[in-house]
């Protein structure tokens, strides 16, 4: 069996999972939404300007794609974990990187949908502006630059118990946020906060969406890096599950 | 006879506990074994090394000669979730399917599920069955794949007499079928059912590899209970294992009693009953490491 048959049954079966308790998926599609209606909607200096309003549905893209996927990821995996069902899952012949692709293709895909919300209220309510290839662009952007978050929330998974992944999650998921730019636009950050801005997966993620979306100049720095934190996060994430024996209680 | 799988001086901690402590076995093809145990033996842990979900801390653990962590090495490999461990909103066909999706030469849903007398719930959810339908349902993923070796970790445990009996006969029959089959439990009776060569674990230790008359012969111990003011000279009678307290664990109960009477020492308030597995097994420890810290 090869290893992209194994991925797409796992993923299949997952999505099956998921669309019988749909009530679970709800809370990825409606938190983004709410957080642009209230944090960029009623800014006139944004959200009636075409480009800072497409920028900020961009940033807020970003921002849902991240925290969708380092709670779906890290709470899904640190969950699953603690049930005998994926310890049976490892005693089948799997090879990790399938199982890591199937979560990818899987929830990946749900974080991605969540999208969806995002762009008809950007559309009805701001000023942004982009045509259908633009949006079109911009979701394969989105989910390209979105690798390093599944992939930390994967991580994080695999290396915390539940109770620790959520703290951990809340943390990183702020730090990367404010840091890379998604609740106030960079041009706003004192330079040495631009400066360590730039190497944050957020931040790369943001400005490489808007490059897609409105043209401009792209810094090596951004693609060189989202290369970067995509290699290093899934060789950390085959490690991982390579060396994962469930829950241990001492 | 091929080897499937080999566990040369393995061991296994989890934090300062020994779970495995030094057992080398190996696991022919063709065989039906059964390792037996008392709760807390090690069984599961050998399992889960042979499955690839654990790694020992000392030793080697081969199965088809690589590494159980290597899927590849896996392929042949049948084994068994905890019926808990179902997800509950996949439906049984699909559970059977997924599975099955793993193997290259894998058994037909249809006819797999008639084997296991669960046809009739394929379109159900796995969450709707009963205990013993998602037993049933577990142990037959186990053998969706046509696998060479089959683990089943405590298959029965749960199940009511005939739901056991009934499920030993599909194993029986999965074995004629050419399955090599590792079996574990801390039931003496499935065991004697189910496997022809017994290993025997106790605290982390084979303590005995046989075939199953050689062991029923060992475990069957009994324990006389009596009251006496020379507990020294009983113990000391020919055929007392050993002696725990006011209880003597004894070969043959009979032919100790006999014995007992003609040596003449008081005794009042006697009982005899069967050991229970686990007063056997200790016995068979004991017996097997005579200089040890009685």
């Amino acid at each position: 069996m090869s290893v992209l048959s194994l991925t797409l049954v796992h993923a299949k079966y997952s999505l099956i999972e998921t669309a019988r308790i749909p009530i679970a998926v709800i809370g990825t599609l409606v938190f983004p939404a709410l957080a642009l209606l209230f944090f960029v909607v009623p800014q006139q200096a944004v959200a009636g300007d075409p480009v800072y309003a497409t920028q900020a549905i961009i940033s807020m893209s970003v921002f849902s794609v991240m925290i969708g996927s380092l709670f779906s990821f890290g709470l899904g995996i640190a969950e699953n974990r603690e049930k005998p069902w994926e310890p049976y899952l490892r005693t089948l012949p799997a090879p990790g990187i399938a199982r890591v692709l199937a979560h990818i293709f899987s929830t990946g895909l749900l974080a991605i949908v969540a999208l969806v919300p995002i762009i008809i209220i950007g559309a009805l309510l701001t000023e942004a502006v982009a045509t259908p290839l633009q949006v079109l662009v911009g979701l394969g952007a989105v989910a390209v630059s979105g690798l390093p978050f599944m992939l930390l929330g994967m991580a994080i998974g695999y290396a915390l118990p539940t109770k620790a992944a959520i703290a951990v999650i809340q943390v990183v998921f702020f730090a990367l946020g404010f840091g890379g730019g998604l609740f106030l636009p960079p041009q706003l950050f004192p330079g040495w906060l631009d400066a360590i801005s730039q190497f944050l997966p957020s931040r790369q993620a943001r400005d490489f969406v808007i490059w897609a979306v409105q043209g401009g100049d792209l810094q090596p720095l951004t693609w060189l890096g989202l290369i970067a934190w995509t290699v290093l996060l899934l060789a950390l994430v085959l490690l991982l599950v390579r060396r994962d024996e469930g829950r241990r209680y001492r | 006879m091929t080897s499937l799988a080999t566990l040369d001086h393995v061991s296994r901690s989890f934090g300062s506990v020994t779970a495995v402590d030094d057992v080398s076995l190996k696991i022919h093809e063709g065989e039906m074994l059964g390792l037996l145990g008392p709760n807390g033996a090690g069984k599961t842990t050998v399992i889960s090394m042979l499955q690839g979900r654990r790694r020992p801390t000392r030793g080697t653990v081969q199965i088809f000669g690589g590494s159980p962590a290597d899927a590849a090495s896996r392929r042949g490999l049948g084994s068994t979730p905890q019926e808990t461990a179902l997800p509950e909103a996949l439906r049984v066909g699909e559970v059977i399917d997924f599975v099955g999706a793993h193997f290259a030469h894998r058994r037909p849903t249809a006819e797999l599920a008639a084997e296991f007398g669960i046809e009739e719930f394929l379109r159900r959810q796995v969450g709707s069955l009963s205990g013993g339908q998602k037993r049933r349902l577990s142990v037959a993923l186990a053998f969706v794949g046509n696998p060479k070796l089959v683990l089943l970790d405590e298959p029965t445990t749960g199940l009511d007499v005939d739901a056991r009996h009934s499920l030993w006969t599909v194993l029986r029959e999965q074995h004629a079928r050419g399955a090599t089959v590792v079996v574990t439990s801390h039931y003496l009776e499935e065991i004697e059912a189910l496997a022809e060569r017994v290993v025997v674990m106790a605290h982390g230790r084979v303590v005995a590899d046989d075939t199953l008359p050689g062991i029923l012969n060992r475990v069957g111990v009994r324990l006389v209970r009596l009251q006496t003011s020379q507990p020294e000279r009983v113990e000391a009678l020919s055929g007392v294992d050993r002696r725990d307290g006011e209880a003597y664990f004894v070969r043959d109960s009979d032919a100790f009693l006999v014995e007992l009477v003609r040596s003449g020492i008081d005794f009042h308030d006697l009982t005899v009953r069967g050991a229970t597995l686990e007063e056997a097994f200790l016995s068979l420890t004991e017996s097997i490491e005579p200089e040890g810290a009685r």
